[in-house]
């Protein structure tokens, strides 16, 4: 069991997940406190010492079931021969379903597709196994990635098919109205889900008593969640990304609240004071304060929005919308090469989707040409919203700083600069794309308290967590002032 | 709980409290008990962090002793405080004799004020700890409780360091509004906890709700599941599923359609956007497609 733990804990700091050598100590500890041969108590006792942030549990299932998958198998089969036997019986099969295979992947569907309906685990495992035999040629010693055998047998076995199959059977009859339709959907949908990742294990199971795990693993990491790339983030990444971005900006907003008011007591509190003093006979023992006034952070935020930033603007809206559903003090703006106002959009009780349609329905965001234009964008922002931006307020800007070679207006940002209480640029590119062809961010640069390159949430987070650490802004007035 | 050998009997004994914990919760548990580590129970609002350790609590047959974590929370509300009244009236009640006799009595027990957390070490019967909502107090206060969690010892200054009569269960409950601190993370079990599964809350339910018949509780699991589907601000929490169930007993509904959802809907969402949104996304007042 040792090995498999540190060849385990390995490939999970590979993927990215923190695990240090005390947890594993941990782990080891524990797993002498579980029962070894029930998979769910291994996988409990495991999760709950090595990883201690919900997004890395997905990198931890995957991990778990390439190291531990062959554990506790279930009831019926054993653990030695059944692989030994099978491969030459699914290069068989193989052989066959390059002719006959519709036959027999047709027979499997039906089968499969009662067994789903009938919710019978045990038949839809036992069927799983023959759907692996017959339909995903998998040849022992061929490095191939686990997931092309998984597109491999639903494809050949025409998942969307069952799915949809499946969806309607569970329908059939009992439908009154559409309250009904949804929730058997979405049983029927849990139990495709339940296929599919049982279907998943079983091939990685083939695989690793193949090839080992370590060759196994390297084949299914992902990126965790934290580590996307927002540019290029596909939309089912970004969905889960999303769920993460709630916390974030409460955590933005929080800091930027706890900045001011740390350090400062309010004004001394004489009529309190004087009261506990008496039950020290009148002597004025300990000083009473009032509570210092609570004040909301003052956040502005201007995203570009346009075209080259659609994934990475829908994330800072996002960020935008939950920040704005929290505190009544944010004003928010979109630009592309035109600058409007959104907060109204984004308030409280606003839901995000609708609030994106009113935005590219009802804001004036282009101005000429919908090409970016920063130095407009912040000339727009100037005239009409100048009085915005105050020393109490902290100011953001959201955009790659590529302005199409039109007048950047360096100035406008400076005179920002200096009003705000502090003033952070974020950039979605990778810094070595910074200054290349239009891109004109060290221009800005010295305007800014702080400039980030922020392309994954892990970014994000590290900027908000310094963000909170910085004390420069009263200095800074202070500078601005002499 | 001595009797506990395997996380299927802690299993069993949360359940006689009306705890139904899935294997995994009572694997940590166990864990919790058998390694005297801290369980740190992360997840939404709602899902039963807290009542894991009422429901430990109850199994175990230990008080509960409750740190409940807010802002601005410092050592003198989580630990111990001097009671300066008491010494200044010590002090004034034998004048005249000499500091050092006076020194020792004032700085002695009887004049700590005990918080939870040294309630929680001196208390001479084991207890089990609840910390709260943790991610709520600052970083540096967390500080705080390594020593406890770690050691299970405070020091305090003037009387030296004192260690725990009886080891201590620890939850530790975290909304994740922000990332605690790795020290802290390391010390603890990882427990996230989301919401239940159709056939756990339907179990819940059953549990909870005695009266409730089998099939309105399975469908009242189905319902709400699809409820937190919908993107919205608040998905509905364990314990309103269970005042839902409970109105819906107490209105005498047999079964549950659209209309009866969409006038009940303000049992479980708090906000009006969200119902609103619940009703046009679930399409509850309208006849099927066909």
């Amino acid at each position: 069991m040792l090995p498999t733990l540190t060849d385990f804990v390995a490939e999970l700091r590979a993927v990215g997940v923190p695990v240090s050598m005390v947890e594993t100590l941990d782990a080891a500890q524990a797993l002498r406190h579980a029962d070894l041969a029930d998979r769910g108590a291994v996988k409990a006792t495991l999760g709950a010492t090595l990883v201690k942030n919900a997004h890395h549990a997905a990198a931890f299932d995957t991990a778990f079931d390439v190291f531990f998958g062959l554990l506790a198998r279930p009831e019926g089969e054993t653990d030695d021969g059944e692989d030994e036997r099978r491969p030459p019986d699914a290069a068989a099969s193989e052989a066959a379903a390059g002719g006959a295979g519709d036959g027999e992947a047709g027979e499997l569907f039906d089968a499969l597709l009662d067994a789903l309906l009938a919710g019978d685990g045990e038949r839809l495992q036992d069927l799983i196994r023959r759907a692996v035999d017959q339909l995903s040629g998998l040849e022992p010693g061929r490095p191939v990635g686990g997931r092309y055998y998984f597109y491999r047998v639903m494809r050949r076995l025409d998942g969307d098919r069952l799915a949809r199959m499946l969806r309607e059977a569970m329908q059939a009859g009992d439908v009154e109205e559409r309250l009904d339709e949804r929730v058997l959907a979405e049983s029927a949908d849990d139990r495709m889900e339940q296929l599919r990742t049982e279907l998943r294990r079983e091939i990685v199971r083939r695989l690793v008593a193949d090839r080992g795990p370590q060759a196994v693993a390297r084949t299914l990491r992902t990126p965790l969640i934290d580590d996307i790339d927002l540019m290029h983030a596909t939309r089912e990444e970004l969905e889960r990304i999303e769920r993460t971005i709630a916390p974030l900006a409460r955590k933005l907003a929080t800091r930027l609240a706890q900045r001011r008011r740390r350090g400062r007591k309010g004004r001394l509190d004489v009529r309190r004071t004087i009261r506990r003093s008496l039950a020290h006979g009148g002597v004025l023992l300990e000083p009473q304060f009032k509570p210092p006034r609570k004040s909301k952070p003052e956040l502005v935020l201007l995203c570009d929005v346009s075209g080259s930033m659609a994934t990475f603007a829908r994330f800072t809206m996002q960020l935008t919308f939950a920040v704005g559903s929290q505190f009544s003090r944010v004003r928010s703006f979109a630009f592309i090469d035109g600058l409007d106002e959104v907060t109204d959009y984004f308030g409280p009780g606003a839901d995000f989707h609708d609030a994106m349609v009113r935005m590219g329905r009802e804001a004036k965001l282009v101005w000429r040409d919908g090409h970016s234009d920063y130095g407009n964008a912040l000339e727009q922002f100037m005239e009409r919203y100048s009085d915005v931006v105050s020393p109490r307020s902290t100011v953001i800007i959201t955009g790659d700083a590529r302005n199409n070679y039109r007048d950047p207006q360096v100035g406008l940002l400076a005179e920002i600069a200096v009003t705000a209480r502090s003033l952070f640029w974020l950039n979605p590119e990778a810094r070595r794309y910074w200054d290349t062809g239009d891109s004109v961010m060290s221009m800005y640069e010295p305007s800014v308290d702080g400039l980030y390159e922020v392309r994954t949430v892990r970014q994000l987070e590290r900027f908000i967590e310094r963000v909170a650490l910085r004390s420069g802004p009263v200095a800074k007035q202070h500078l601005a002032s002499i | 709980m001595d009797a506990w050998t395997n996380a299927a009997d802690v299993r069993v004994a949360l359940e006689g409290t009306g705890y139904l914990a899935d294997d995994r919760i009572a694997q940590v548990a166990f864990l919790a008990l058998r390694l005297d580590k801290p369980i740190l129970a992360e997840g939404p609002a709602g899902v039963g962090k807290t009542a894991l350790a009422l429901a430990l609590a109850e199994a175990s047959s230990r008080r509960l002793v409750r740190l409940q974590c807010y802002e601005g929370l410092d050592e003198a509300k989580a630990l111990y405080e001097w009671d300066y009244h008491k010494q200044l009236l010590r002090l004034q009640a034998d004048e005249g004799k000499a500091w050092d006799d006076l020194e020792g009595d004032i700085f002695s027990e009887s004049f700590l004020l005990t918080r939870p957390l040294l309630e929680a070490i001196t208390s001479p019967e084991p207890v089990v700890l609840l910390i709260d909502e943790v991610d709520r107090v600052e970083i540096e206060t967390e500080a705080l409780l390594l020593e406890v969690l770690d050691a299970f010892q405070v020091t305090i200054p003037e009387l030296g360091t004192i260690q725990a009569a009886s080891r201590p269960i620890v939850v530790l409950t975290s909304n994740n509004t922000r990332e605690l601190s790795e020290a802290l993370k390391r010390r603890c079990l990882f427990l996230h906890v989301d919401y239940p599964t159709i056939d756990r809350e339907r179990a819940i339910l059953r549990a909870r709700v005695p009266d409730l018949p089998e099939s309105l509780a399975t469908r009242i699991a189905q319902v709400v599941r699809s409820i937190r589907e919908v993107p919205i601000r608040k998905a509905p929490s364990v314990s309103e599923t269970i005042d839902w169930a409970r109105t819906l007993l107490a209105l005498g509904v047999e079964g549950i359609d659209g209309t009866v959802t969409a006038d009940t809907l303000n049992v479980l969402l708090k906000y009006q956007a969200d119902i609103d949104k619940v009703a046009r996304e679930l399409d509850l007042t309208a006849e099927p497609a066909e």
